[in-house]
């Protein structure tokens, strides 16, 4: 019996180590908990990308469920993401705004002529103040943002196939029911 | 327990920071006594885009602009702590190198102590077990033994 225990004790403690490390060597260190979900989505007024005359509120999107891309011409994971969002924008199921983030307004416009323009509109955010507010660390981020203006769901990095499926579309149908 | 996890890695970036003394950034405002508060309240921030790093050390753009912010903040008469409640407002508790104490934190903080507690209680167990040590040898043997003992001498010095 003695015997046994001296075995299983360190066999279990290695174990139990092997086990945290494998879920600390799983999880994505880049995606931090955002405080944001389920407080309302801090406001702001920015001109828009394309007409530098408009201007874009959140509040304009008051009694909607919406989706808050930021983005940028400069952002890798972005070019990556686009296709996608591309995609997505046509089944139009939810109007999707797009928020420039630390770009130029040429820069900005051109990426969308070339690409294709996902978005409703962009929000110009040159100095990346919004973005600030936002709690912005890693473009691509997106924030899905209910009726009341409340952010529901925050995705950190690229929007994929996989999220749009199953994290976006259920959450969008559910909020759109409330 | 992902709580426990990233308490885990908190401390361990933590430790890791205080081993690691990158380049300072300059500093841009002329006015040095702005320029030493803004150190001292972006040291205590994390960048959330290299998060080994403090926001005074980093590089990143993020870090830059977070720095200007601060600094207008103090310039703007907000204090240190308003600051440092900004910056928890936006990127969470994790901006932070010295996370709050606070329910979901309790095991970062007192799970070291937590553990030196067990280790003290498995000694006091396990040397409450150990077995007496064998008494000392009955009178009479001693007794023999030392007869013995001088017999051996004795026969050694005679040869």
């Amino acid at each position: 019996m003695k015997r046994v225990l001296l075995f299983l004790i360190p066999l279990t403690a290695f174990l139990l180590l092997v086990v945290f490390l494998g879920v600390g060597l799983n999880r994505d260190p880049r995606e931090i908990p955002s405080p944001f979900i389920g407080k309302p989505a801090p406001n702001f007024t920015l001109t828009q990308l394309q007409a530098p005359d408009k201007t874009f509120s959140p509040k304009d999107m008051e009694g909607k469920v919406w989706l808050l891309n930021v983005w940028a011409s400069w952002c890798v994971a972005c070019r990556e993401e686009h296709p996608v969002l591309l995609d997505f924008s046509k089944l139009g199921v939810v109007p999707i705004m797009g928020l420039n983030y630390k770009d130029g307004r040429k820069e900005g416009a051109e990426t969308l002529e070339k690409l294709g323009d996902p978005y409703q509109l962009s929000a110009f955010d040159a100095d990346g103040r919004v973005g600030i507010d936002y709690g912005v660390y890693g473009v691509p981020e997106t924030f899905v943002i209910d009726k009341h203006g409340v952010i529901r769901y925050k995705q950190i990095g690229p929007v994929t196939p996989e999220v749009i499926s199953e994290k976006l579309l259920p959450l969008i149908k559910e909020l759109n029911r409330a | 327990m992902p709580k426990f996890f990233l308490g885990f890695i908190l401390a361990l970036t933590t430790a890791l920071s205080l081993l690691a003394h990158a380049d300072e950034a300059k500093p841009v405002a002329a006015d040095p006594v702005l320029e030493q508060r803004v150190k001292a309240i972006t040291e205590e921030l994390r960048c959330l885009v290299c998060q080994n790093q403090t926001i005074a050390d980093s590089h990143a753009d993020l870090a830059i602009d977070l720095r200007n912010q601060v600094r207008e903040k103090l310039a703007q008469g907000m204090s240190d702590k308003e600051i440092i409640d900004f910056m928890v407002q936006r990127y969470g508790d994790f901006v932070l190198y010295r996370p709050p104490v606070k329910s979901t934190t309790w095991l970062l903080w007192f799970g070291p102590f937590l553990l030196l507690a067990g280790g003290f209680a498995f000694l006091g167990w396990k040397l409450s077990r150990r077995e007496p040590a064998a008494e000392a040898l009955p009178a009479s043997d001693m007794q023999r033994a030392a007869e013995l003992l001088g017999a051996s001498s004795e026969t050694k010095e005679s040869t």
